[in-house]
C-alpha cells in the first residue's frame, strides 16, 4: 500500500515512541499528583508508612533497574557494531534482571502482607487516617509501574528473538532503540517512586 | 467486481474500488489506509451518534411533562449517563479528528499515508472494542451505569450497575485516542510534502496538530483516573474515601484535568473545519492566518489550566476559584481572535451559500452563543446561581453541539465530493439545514432560559413552572431529529445517485483537492512540490 521509504523513517518512528513516552509519564504523573497532595495533607502517617517499607528490598531493586537500564543501552551500542552475540547477551542480562526485580518485589508485596498491611486490613483500619491513604497509594503506584516493567520485559524479549534472527541489526537498530527508550521509562520511574516512598523521612 | 461503467464512460472510484484480492469486508477493516480507516471512523461514529440521538429523544420525552411519562427515575438515570457516555466519547471526542483528519490531513500536506499506518488500524479496531464495551454495559449484570458520563466517586464506587465495564470502555477508548494524536504529530512532523512549510499548512492541519498534543498530554490522565475507579470499587483502595483519609474533591480535579482538555480536543478540530471552508466560500484568502495558528496553540494551552472552573461550589478554596475564573477568563481572548479573523474574512468577500458555508456560519453563531454564556459559567459569581442547572446543559450543548456537531456537518457537506467523488443535492441539504437550526434554537435556548429560572439538571421530576419551557424543548428536539434525519437521507441518495463531479467542485486551493474525487490509494502519484499557501484561491485548480 505504502512506499517502504514511509514504513523506514527511523526518526518517525524515534518521535513516536517519545511521544508514547509523555503519555507513560503523564500517566504516572496523575498518582504522583495524589502523593504530593496527599503527603501535604499527611505528612507523619506518610512517614510512618515510610518507615515500614524495606529500604534494603527497594535498594536492591533500585541497583537492579539501573545496572539493566546501563545493559540495554550496552546492547543497542553492540547492535550498532554489529557485535550480535555480545548485544544477545546484554538483552538476556537485561531481562534477568527485570525478572529479579519481579521476584523480588513479589517478596517485598508478600512480607507486606504477613504483616497485615495492605488496603482494608484490620491494622490500617485502626491506624490513623492518611496511613491506609500511603499503602494504597504505594501499592498502586508500585503495582502499576511492575505491570510497566512485565510489559518493558516482554517487549526487550521481542526485540531478543528479532536480534536472534537477525530481523533487526546495525542497519537499522530503530526497534531496539525503542526499546531502550522504553526500558529506560521504566527505570527513569522507578527513580522517582524510590526515594518518595522507601527514603520519606 | 469489475470496473463500474456508466453511460458509456469510465469512472473512476479510486480508494473506494475493492481490489479482490480478499472478501470485500476484510478489505475495509484491515486496511491500513488512511482514508479507508477514516471511512470506518465516519460509519462508526455516525451509528454511535445516532443511537445518543436516540437516548437524548428519550430523555426529552421523560421530560416533556413534570412527573412519570415514560421511563422510572432508574431508567432516566442510565439515559442520561449513556447519552453523555456515547456522545463524548465514542462521537464527539474521536468526530472530526479521526474521521476527517484521518481522511484528509495526508491528503493536504501531501503524503501518502500516515505515519504509522498499522497504529492507525489498531486505533480503530481499540475504539470499535471500546464502543461495544460500552454499549454492552446497558444490558446484562446490574443494569446500565447510572452515574452520569462523569462517574463522580464516591457513588461510581458504591453503586452495583455496570459502572465498571463502562469505566474500562473508556479507558480503552482514552488508548486509541492516544494513538491517534501520537501518529498525526508525527505525520505533520515527518511527511509532509516538499514545500510545505509549516505556515503553508492548512488551517485544519494546525488544529489537529494543536488537538494531537492535547489528546496525548491529557488523555493519560483520564486513564490513571478510570484505573483508581477500578481500583475503588475492585481493590477497594479508599484513596478518595473520607472515611479512611481519602478526599473525593482530588477524584473531582484528576477529571477535570482530562475532561475540560477534552472539551478542546472537540472544539478544536471543529474550528480548524470552519477555517477551511470560509476562506473557499468567501473567496478571500483567510485573515491573519498567524493569528489563528497562535490562538489554537493558545487555546490547548491555556485551555489545560482551567478544570476548576467545573468545581466552583464544590468547596475549593476561594483563591483557587479567583485562580481558575481568571484563566477561564483567558481561554475566551483566543477563542474570539479566532470568531473575529472569520468575521474579517467574510467582509468584502463574494460569499456562496453552499451547504458547507451555511454549517459554517451557523457555527460562529452558534459558537458565539455557547462562548458567551460560558463566561457567565466562568465568573465564580453567577456561576453560584446557575451551577447544575438546565443552563449548563444548554451552554455545552451551544458549543458541543452548535459548534463541533455543526462544523462535522459542514466538513461532512465540504468534503463529501471529494470522498465519494458524488455531490448531494444542495437545495434539500440547505432545507435540512434550516429545519435543524429552528429545532436546535428551540431545544437549546429553552434548556438556557430554563436553567436560569432555576431548574436542576439530571432531575427526573420538576416543579409545574418549567413545564412550558420543558415542553418547548421536546418540540425543539423533535424538529431537530428530523432534519438530522432529512440531512442523512440526502446524503445517503448522495451516496447511490448524486452526480459525479471532478477534483475541484468548490474551486479550493488545498492539495485534497488536486488529485481526483475520490481519491486514488496511493494519493500521490507523485509527490506535489508546494509553491503556494493553502487560501491563495486565484492558484486553485479548474472544477
Amino acid at each position: 500500500m505504502n512506499s517502504t521509504a514511509q514504513h523506514h523513517d527511523a526518526e518517525g518512528a524515534k518521535l513516536g515512541m517519545w511521544l508514547f513516552l509523555f503519555s507513560e509519564l503523564l500517566l504516572f504523573g496523575g498518582l504522583f499528583v495524589l502523593f504530593a497532595v496527599y503527603l501535604q495533607r499527611y505528612p507523619l502517617q506518610f512517614a510512618a508508612g515510610g518507615r515500614e517499607l524495606s529500604v534494603a528490598f527497594g535498594t536492591v531493586n533500585t541497583v537492579l533497574l539501573l545496572t539493566s537500564s546501563m545493559t540495554v543501552a550496552l546492547a543497542l551500542e553492540a547492535l550498532r557494531r554489529n557485535r550480535r552475540r555480545l548485544c544477545e547477551s546484554l538483552l538476556g542480562f537485561t531481562l534477568l534482571a527485570a525478572l529479579l526485580f519481579l521476584v523480588n518485589k513479589g517478596f517485598e508485596w508478600h512480607a507486606k502482607f504477613q504483616h497485615d498491611l495492605y488496603p482494608g486490613s484490620a491494622t490500617l483500619q485502626q491506624a490513623p487516617p492518611g496511613r491506609d491513604v500511603f499503602f494504597g497509594l504505594y501499592y498502586l503506584t508500585t503495582g502499576l509501574h511492575g505491570l510497566h516493567v512485565i510489559i518493558g520485559g516482554v517487549l526487550l524479549a521481542w526485540i531478543l528473538a528479532l536480534v536472534r534472527c537477525d530481523r533487526i541489526n546495525g542497519a537499522s537498530p530503530t526497534v531496539l532503540e525503542n526499546g531502550a527508550l522504553y526500558w529506560h521509562l521504566v527505570d527513569i520511574i522507578w527513580i522517582f517512586i524510590f526515594p518518595l516512598y522507601y527514603l520519606l523521612l | 467486481m469489475g470496473k463500474v461503467i456508466r453511460m458509456g464512460e469510465f469512472f473512476r472510484r479510486g480508494f473506494l474500488e475493492s481490489t479482490g484480492e480478499q472478501p470485500s469486508l476484510f478489505e475495509w477493516i484491515f486496511s491500513t489506509d488512511h482514508k479507508r480507516i477514516g471511512l470506518l471512523y465516519l460509519y462508526s461514529i455516525s451509528t454511535f451518534f445516532a443511537i445518543g440521538v436516540t437516548l437524548g429523544l428519550l430523555i426529552r420525552l421523560e421530560l416533556i411533562a413534570p412527573g412519570r411519562t415514560i421511563v422510572g427515575p432508574d431508567t432516566y438515570n442510565a439515559l442520561f449517563t449513556l447519552h453523555g457516555v456515547v456522545m463524548i466519547f465514542l462521537f464527539i471526542i474521536p468526530g472530526i479528528p479521526a474521521a476527517f483528519g484521518n481522511i484528509m490531513l495526508p491528503l493536504q500536506i501531501g503524503a501518502r499515508d500516515v505515519a504509522f499506518p498499522r497504529l492507525n488500524l489498531l486505533s480503530w479496531w481499540l475504539y470499535i472494542i471500546g464502543a461495544i464495551m460500552a454499549l454492552s454495559s446497558l444490558a446484562g449484570g446490574g443494569g446500565p451505569p447510572d452515574t452520569g458520563w462523569t462517574f463522580y466517586l464516591p457513588f461510581s464506587g458504591e453503586t452495583t450497575t455496570n459502572v465498571s465495564l463502562a469505566v474500562f470502555a473508556v479507558f480503552i477508548l482514552g488508548f486509541s485516542s492516544i494513538l491517534t494524536g501520537l501518529n498525526f504529530i508525527t505525520t505533520i512532523h515527518r511527511l509532509r510534502a516538499p514545500g510545505m512549510t509549516w505556515t503553508r499548512l492548512p488551517l485544519f492541519v494546525w488544529s489537529l496538530y494543536a488537538t494531537a498534543w492535547v489528546q496525548v498530554l491529557a488523555t493519560p490522565i483520564l486513564g490513571i483516573t478510570l484505573v483508581l475507579i477500578l481500583a475503588e470499587r475492585i481493590l477497594g483502595l479508599g484513596l478518595f474515601d473520607a472515611a479512611r483519609g481519602g478526599d473525593p474533591l482530588m477524584y473531582q480535579h484528576l477529571f477535570w484535568i482530562y475532561s475540560h482538555p477534552a472539551v478542546y480536543i472537540m472544539v478544536l478540530p471543529a474550528m480548524g473545519v470552519i477555517s477551511e471552508i470560509i476562506p473557499v466560500f468567501a473567496r478571500r484568502p483567510i485573515f491573519g492566518y498567524k493569528a489563528i495558528v497562535a490562538s489554537s496553540i493558545g487555546i490547548a494551552a491555556a485551555g489545560s489550566l482551567v478544570w476548576g472552573h467545573h468545581m466552583f461550589v464544590s468547596g475549593m478554596s476561594d483563591t483557587a476559584i479567583l485562580v481558575f475564573s481568571l484563566l477561564t477568563f483567558i481561554v475566551a481572548i483566543p477563542s474570539a481572535v479566532k470568531v473575529f479573523n472569520w468575521v474579517a474574512t467574510l467582509y468584502g468577500g463574494s460569499i456562496r451559500l453552499d451547504a458547507p458555508m451555511l454549517y459554517a456560519l451557523t457555527f460562529l453563531v452558534l459558537f458565539s452563543i455557547g462562548g458567551l454564556s460560558g463566561l457567565v459559567l466562568g465568573s465564580a459569581a453567577t456561576d453560584v446561581h446557575v451551577h447544575d442547572t438546565h443552563f449548563v446543559v444548554g451552554h455545552f450543548h451551544y458549543v458541543m453541539f452548535g459548534g463541533t456537531a455543526f462544523a462535522f456537518f459542514g466538513a461532512l457537506h465540504y468534503w463529501f465530493p471529494k470522498i465519494f467523488g458524488r455531490m448531494f443535492n444542495e437545495k434539500r441539504a440547505a432545507w435540512a439545514w434550516g429545519i435543524m437550526i429552528c429545532g436546535f434554537n428551540l431545544l437549546y435556548f429553552s434548556m438556557l432560559l430554563v436553567g436560569l429560572r432555576g431548574m436542576p439538571r439530571r432531575y427526573y421530576d420538576y416543579l409545574p413552572q418549567f413545564a412550558q419551557l420543558n415542553r418547548l424543548a421536546t418540540y425543539g428536539s423533535w424538529v431537530l431529529a428530523l432534519g438530522l434525519l432529512f440531512m442523512a437521507v440526502n446524503l445517503l441518495i448522495a451516496l447511490r445517485r448524486g452526480k459525479h463531479i471532478g477534483a475541484n467542485p468548490w474551486e479550493a486551493a488545498t492539495l485534497e483537492w488536486t488529485v481526483d474525487s475520490p481519491p486514488p490509494p496511493e494519493n500521490f502519484a507523485v509527490l506535489p512540490t508546494v509553491t503556494h499557501g493553502p487560501y491563495d484561491l486565484e492558484q486553485a485548480g479548474e472544477p
